[in-house]
């Protein structure tokens, strides 16, 4: 599958800011099942932009601006080619070993109540992979959709509470569920095309399986992650992977739009 | 209790009388300044302290006191041929502590793959920071400042009792203590060669230098970072960037730009090349760690992936001094030195192993038990002479959560004569000597901090609970006359080649 990308992120101060500093994990790499055919980042003021990894592996865009800034416009565009790929994620970088992601983080922990739901959903069945699809499954059913909203650091104990969640909530608990049950998981960070309209980037997990490797699972959709996704970053929870962290320096509020195009291209062929 | 029968380093074994031969003139020095003497002196140093401020926090008391560590005149002594050792052992030591940093965030993990080390002991550990991991600090050095602490038990018996990689704090007292020494007990100094700790400021400043990103740069920018002004250990802080002539900054005076580090000054921005941070990993970059610290300069560790700074000590160093680590020490040191450790680990049992855990609960009141990520004292049964419920309560915690804890036996630790109330008496001591690692090699200062348990029988030197320091001299090799001093007894090898 074809899948263009168009994401935008406007930033509106009250007041002008002396300086700011963003760091984008905005950049897709290569697996065996995505390839990235054009990508680029752009911002609309005089902007320094660097690009490195981080410890995960994954690429990182800093972004350094100065001066009388009032505005500040991100806009993320490219292309990816995906292939169909049993929800199995292969040759993407892998810096750390799987057994890393069996960490706990203080957004991750996931207290008695999590716990018990994870050993529930999973009791009485041997196979990994099917453990992992019942509890995506479990998560699936449990909650209905939110619309995304700005990361405020949420814990899983205290999402875990809620009838609706966010993609990013629902991704950081299958982690740590999986987590609890012995599984090395990790959170993902990346877009979704989908028919009508995506308006905010996605979040799913992964899960590793000894011989088969790292699975993907998006409890929101209740599936695998298939050729439709496209996989962006990962970390052991939505901060560690979030697609922007920053400061700013300067006084007021600041007002923020996001706007994700994600569509298909030529998909009649 | 382990008092009765300890080595005293300068009674020897037979009390005031009869001294080790090699210290028959400190023994009679000590014997013969008046008590009422000492204690002038004493007051007198600890009166100099106060006034400049080397106060430390004790935590976990409701009015926060800041307090003074007590200060013991009578010195602690080392000849040189046990100096001479020691340093060698040290030296070691902290180039296999740098190998395996080294191999661990941006080698093969080569002492993980051959078995050396489980791996969920470096990657399920919280100090082993992914954050930072691929990143190969300037000049490939970490550990650029070790604390080791040491325990003795005969003359030439010295065992590691951790290994301090992060930000090992302390020094001040060293050059303080000695500072107070030479102004009241002169006559010591012109008695012996007592190889000088105050060039201290210099080999720092020079080991900061010499690991400056990229190719020489003929004056870099070097900082201390410090939280501010409210750290208990501030004075340190402003003692080192002092002595070393350099800037001390806090957070706010540091900008990063384009992957790289500026300090604001009036005259404007200057580029920063070396910053001996004394802020914990965890509050150093918002943007990598805790977002919510306003102790740290944001894009710190993209301008410190990118090579453009170096940071003393590295991030993530945590995990070499780790006490469950620790307790693979030997087998790092065999790994990467090719030999056995030349200073050998206090025995421990590692609770996380059924075998370890058992013999532990059946040995509480015998063994000094330890929280793995504690520090400062806090978190640790001190067997034999703790409480009935003390013991409880730690059974119940061990039981609980085995993998926290390691346990060691309590070893008869040696004593240093020590002013008391009831005159100079042996107290137990440890020593935390400091080690330098530069592009130029690693040097051990000649000199330490030694901490002595004020307290009779004790065997606790945490500042924190009721220990207290002193000078630790460090006496040359008698050298012919007319010949040059040398260096002042700093031992020097070189880093790789």
């Amino acid at each position: 599958m074809r899948i263009a990308i168009d994401h935008r992120t406007a930033y509106r101060f009250t007041e002008p800011q002396a300086r700011i500093i963003q760091m984008l994990r905005m950049r897709p790499c290569d697996t065996r099942t995505q390839t990235v055919i054009e990508w680029r980042v752009d911002v609309d003021c005089d902007a320094r932009l660097r690009r490195s990894e981080d410890g995960f592996g994954n690429e990182v865009t800093m972004l350094y601006a100065e001066g009388r800034i009032e505005a500040l416009e991100l806009r993320v565009t490219g292309e990816v080619l995906t292939l169909e790929s049993d929800g199995i994620v292969a040759d993407a970088p892998e810096p750390l070993p799987p057994m890393l992601y069996l960490r706990e983080t203080p957004r991750t922990a996931p207290g008695e109540v999590l716990a018990k739901f994870a050993r529930e959903a999973v009791s009485g069945i041997e196979d990994r992979v099917e453990r992992l699809r019942r509890l995506n499954t479990a998560l699936h059913a449990r909650f209905k959709a939110a619309p995304p909203t700005p990361d405020q650091g949420e814990t899983v104990q205290d999402s875990f509470l809620r009838k609706t969640l966010t993609p990013r909530d629902r991704a950081q608990i299958f982690a740590a569920a999986a987590r609890c049950c012995g599984v090395p998981a990790r959170y993902v960070s990346g877009y979704r095309q989908r028919e009508g309209s995506a308006c905010a980037p996605h979040a799913w997990a992964e899960a590793h399986v000894p011989d088969l490797g790292w699975l993907s699972f998006d409890p929101e959709a209740g599936a695998i992650a298939d050729e439709s996704y496209v996989r962006v970053a990962v970390a052991l929870d939505a901060t560690g992977a979030a697609p922007i962290s920053g400061q700013r320096v300067g006084a007021g509020d600041e007002e923020l739009d996001v706007d994700v195009q994600v569509e298909q291209l030529g998909a009649e062929s | 209790m382990a008092a009765a029968k300890a080595f005293d380093e300068i009674w020897g074994h037979g009390g005031p009388d009869a001294p080790r031969a090699e210290f028959a003139a400190l023994a009679e020095w000590i014997a013969s300044t008046p008590p009422e003497e000492l204690a002038r002196r004493q007051q007198s140093a600890e009166a100099t302290f106060r006034q400049l401020g080397i106060t430390f926090a004790v935590y976990g008391e409701s009015e926060a006191a800041e307090r003074i560590i007590p200060f013991d005149i009578v010195p602690r002594v080392f000849l040189p041929g046990e100096w001479k050792r020691l340093s060698e052992g040290l030296v070691q030591r902290v180039d296999a502590i740098n190998a395996f940093l080294e191999d661990i965030y941006s080698g093969d993990q080569r002492i993980v793959k051959e078995g050396i080390i489980p791996p969920e002991l470096i990657y399920l550990n919280e100090q082993f920071r992914p954050e930072v991991n691929g990143i190969r600090p300037p000049h490939g050095i970490w550990a650029h400042i070790c604390g080791i602490d040491l325990v003795r038990t005969g003359p030439d018996d010295f065992f590691v009792l951790e290994d301090n990689a992060r930000t090992p704090s302390g020094v001040s007292y060293m050059l303080e203590n000695r500072e107070a020494m030479i102004r009241l007990c002169p006559e010591l100094f012109r008695e012996f060669r007592v190889a000088a700790v105050d060039s201290y400021s210099d080999l720092l400043l020079e080991t900061m230098r010499s690991v400056t990103p990229g190719p020489g740069k003929s004056r870099p920018v070097c900082v201390v970072l410090t939280p501010g002004h409210f750290n208990s250990a501030y004075y340190e802080h402003s003692f080192l960037a002092d002595s070393m002539g350099i800037e001390l900054v806090e957070a706010a005076d540091l900008v990063v730009d384009d992957d790289i580090v500026w300090m604001q000054t009036i005259a404007g921005r200057v580029q920063v090349d070396v910053i001996y941070r004394r802020i914990d990993d965890d509050f150093l970059d918002p943007l990598t760690f805790r977002p919510d610290s306003l102790l740290g300069v944001p894009g710190l560790i993209s301008a410190y992936r990118a090579g453009n700074v170096a940071i003393i000590n590295a991030p993530g160093n945590g995990i070499a001094d780790d006490k469950a680590i620790y307790s693979y020490m030997p087998e790092i040191v065999r790994f990467y030195s090719g030999g056995e450790a030349k200073l050998p680990n206090v025995e421990t049992y590692r609770c996380r192993e059924p075998d370890a855990l058992q013999y532990t609960l059946d040995n509480l009141d015998q063994l000094v038990v330890k929280l793995v990520d504690g520090s400062g004292g806090y978190g640790m049964l001190v067997g034999p002479t703790a409480t009935k419920e003390m013991i409880e309560a730690f059974r119940a915690a061990l039981i609980a959560e085995p993998h926290r804890y390691i346990a060691q036996p309590t070893l008869a630790l040696s004593t240093v004569p020590t002013m008391s109330e009831k005159g100079v008496a042996p107290r137990h001591v440890d020593f935390r000597p400091f080690v330098l690692t530069g592009s130029h090699g690693v040097q051990v200062v000649p000199g330490g901090l030694t901490r002595v348990a004020l307290r009779e029988g004790s065997l606790v030197v945490n500042s924190s609970q009721g220990g207290g320091t002193k000078d630790s001299f460090v006496l040359m090799e008698d050298v012919p006359q007319g010949q040059s001093q040398g260096d002042g007894g700093m031992q020097q090898t070189q880093v790789g080649s």
